[in-house]
């Protein structure tokens, strides 16, 4: 059994804004009954100022499907439509005290029925997670809505895409291109903005920064796609690495500590050189 | 509050009598069976007593049962004693099968073993043409279950072994949801190996037995010290023992009267709830199916949310949903036999036991109707 917060189980037996309004202005339905979830968000709209009057929501899915979009109402209600499109799953899903993992994908389906109504308002065409090439058959999920989901949650594994997509969680067939949109998500994340760096730096203190950036930074993303590096060593400018899991017998490798060299350089020092044994 | 308990096919209560017969064995004969001394030998001698009452329930002998820790572990020593004796690689099953075996196949499959999965019909019938053309020299063994835990359907497990065995095939049948809801005579059906589980029939979870007939060749799964004749090694989990051998004894000398009674109340739940629901469907072969059991598809709703509000009113039910299946992919059985997702999604399992009541059965007719039209209320495709 799911462990559900109060909230949820609140909203679930006695769920806000369910229905349709009448005359809508918006209207964004996503899902559909075959994948075991969909939402069909009605809103009312002040022409003038764009403010949501109301909105509404009807869910054929689970406990947190539907608190999920009781929830999403509730969030939207009286913000204009270019503050409501703010509202993101992390936001949802924090409105009810948390979702389990597993049940992630419940927000993220909120998020995407606003988005939906709010391209239908604009009387824009389809919204960008419709885009894209089909991934996942199974769920029908593209690859946009699965680098949108790595990108907005920070996610490091397949196990989440799936929580928070489905993608994946039907036949599995689709992983291992989901693995690959996801270590190239991370690889873009990995050679990401710049972040501030320390000028002087004594010895104890960049090796503690470089163990830092190792494990915060590299390791996850190494990780994800099944592989690892140890830090053996630190000589003077030197960082001796060594690959383990699938990165040691990757042909690749070196590219890796390229951009693991890379990522140093930006984050710790540019002097650092990174040497593999 | 007592739960309102209708899903005996995932677990049961544990029967009083078995309860009571368990505890010396959790305090004063604490004695090891295999030992030498009187201590230990009075225990040995309750578990085969235990022994000589499950081979009753399926009108075996007692030195054709040997108990395991589950009907997981029956299943999978069973599939695999017949790979392992046979010297063969070729496995049949159905679609329908428990995750026990037919993911134990799967895992063979990896070690190179071939397995034809048959499919079955709408009804969750299996075409028994199909068998018999699945069958060739390499099979090391058929495995198809005895009555299917989530429909209730119930497989002409005669008819299945006489083709089996006619071809010179091992049979195993898993019967953890047949055993005690249906008579079962091994004396008159010819199959080769039998899985039974203790927590389905009212004794506690962690233990089960596996039938091996006489003269049947076998090897062991777990493999150590000498207990169960060397079939099976690993200190015996004596008080469980006891229990299920009290719950087996239970569950014969009472079975024609539970399956009258038991039937009775699924067929008023049934029928009161396919009259008081609309597009409500039932899923399964009527004509063929536990006494216990019933799988209702309640159409443009999800299980998970109907099962939480049975929750609410203390109702205990189970659903192929996607939802509650811990994976994101509705029940495979259902999916086999080709009911259609939506109404997969919607579908909710009762499953009764001897201790259902009628006044349950009252409170589930009276509170679910009201649930089912407030969730379709909720949904987009809703009436």
């Amino acid at each position: 059994m799911w462990e559900y917060t109060e909230k949820v189980r609140e909203l679930f037996l006695h769920p806000k804004n369910a229905g349709e309004v009448k005359d809508p202005d918006a209207v964004g339905e996503v899902g559909n009954i075959l994948c075991g979830d969909s939402l069909k968000l009605t809103l009312k709209i002040d022409k003038e100022t764009n403010r949501i009057l109301d909105a509404k929501f009807q869910t054929f899915g689970c406990a947190s499907a539907i608190a999920s979009s009781s929830a999403l109402t509730e969030l939207i209600k009286g913000k204009t439509i270019d503050e409501a499109i703010k509202v993101t799953n992390q936001d949802i899903a924090e409105y009810l005290g948390g979702l389990p993992r597993e049940k992630m994908h419940c927000s993220v389906m909120g998020r995407e029925a606003l988005e939906a109504a709010a391209a239908d308002y604009r009387g824009e065409a389809r919204p960008a997670a419709d885009e894209g090439e089909i991934v996942c058959k199974c769920f029908g999920v593209t690859d946009k809505k699965i680098i949108r989901v790595i990108e907005e949650n920070d996610i490091r594994t397949v196990e989440d895409i799936t929580n928070f997509s489905k993608a994946g969680g039907g036949c599995g067939e689709c992983i291992p291109k989901i693995e690959k949109i996801l270590s190239d998500t991370l690889g873009k994340k990995l050679i990401g903005k710049p972040q501030e760096r320390p000028k002087a730096l004594t010895n104890i203190r960049k090796i503690a920064m470089i163990q830092e950036v190792i494990e915060k930074e590299v390791r996850p993303v190494l990780k994800a796609d099944r592989g690892d590096v140890e830090l053996i060593d630190v000589e003077g400018d030197k960082v001796i690495l060594s690959m383990r899991g699938v990165c040691a017998e990757c042909q690749m490798a070196h590219i890796t500590g390229r951009n693991i060299e890379k990522k140093l350089k930006e984050l710790v020092s540019d002097k650092l050189l990174v040497e593999m044994r | 509050m007592k739960p309102i308990y209708l899903d005996n096919n995932a677990t049961t209560m544990v029967a009083d009598e078995a309860r009571e017969a368990m505890l010396p064995y959790l305090s004063a004969e604490y004695g090891n069976p295999s030992s030498m001394h009187h201590f230990g030998g009075k225990v040995h001698r309750k578990i085969e007593s235990a022994r000589e009452e499950v081979a009753k329930l399926i009108n075996a002998e007692p030195e054709e049962i040997i108990f395991t820790s589950c009907g997981t572990e029956s299943d999978n020593t069973a599939i695999m004693s017949a790979l392992e004796t046979t010297g063969k690689r070729h496995i049949i099953t159905t679609r329908v099968e428990h995750p026990a075996v037919l993911n134990f196949c799967m895992a063979q499959g990896r070690k190179g073993c071939k397995t034809a999965f048959l499919p079955v019909d709408k009804s969750g019938r299996l075409d028994l043409d199909n068998l018999e053309k699945a069958i060739n020299d390499e099979t090391a063994v058929v495995s198809v279950m005895y009555a299917n835990n989530e429909s209730g359907v119930i497989f002409p497990i005669e008819k299945i072994a006489e083709i089996v065995k006619s071809r010179g095939v091992l049979f195993h049948t898993v019967a953890v949801q047949g055993a005690g809801k249906i008579e079962i005579d091994v004396k008159r059906l010819p199959v080769d190996m039998m899985s039974l589980s203790g927590h389905k029939i009212h004794a506690p979870k962690g233990v089960g037995a596996l039938y091996i007939r006489k003269g049947t060749r076998f090897s062991p799964y777990i493999i150590g010290g000498h207990q169960e004749r060397g079939r099976r090694s690993g200190t015996e989990n004596v008080a469980s023992i006891v229990a299920m051998g009290t719950a087996c004894g239970l569950a014969r000398n009472n079975i024609a009267e539970e399956i009258v009674k038991m039937k009775r109340m699924r067929d008023r739940l049934e029928n009161g709830l396919i009259e008081r629901c609309p597009d409500a469907i039932i899923n399964g072969d009527k004509e063929n199916r536990l006494p216990n059991t019933t799988n209702i598809s309640f159409e443009y709703i999800e299980g998970e949310a109907i099962l939480l509000r049975l929750n609410e009113h203390n109702i205990c039910a189970s659903s192929g949903s996607a939802c509650t299946s811990g994976s994101l992919e509705p029940s495979h059985v259902l999916r086999a036999m080709g009911v259609p997702f939506t109404a997969i999604h919607g579908s909710v399992r009762f499953s009764l036991s001897r201790y259902t009541t009628d006044e349950e059965i009252d409170f589930v007719l009276k509170t679910m109707p009201p649930i089912i039209r407030e969730l379709r209320d909720l949904s987009p495709f809703g009436r």
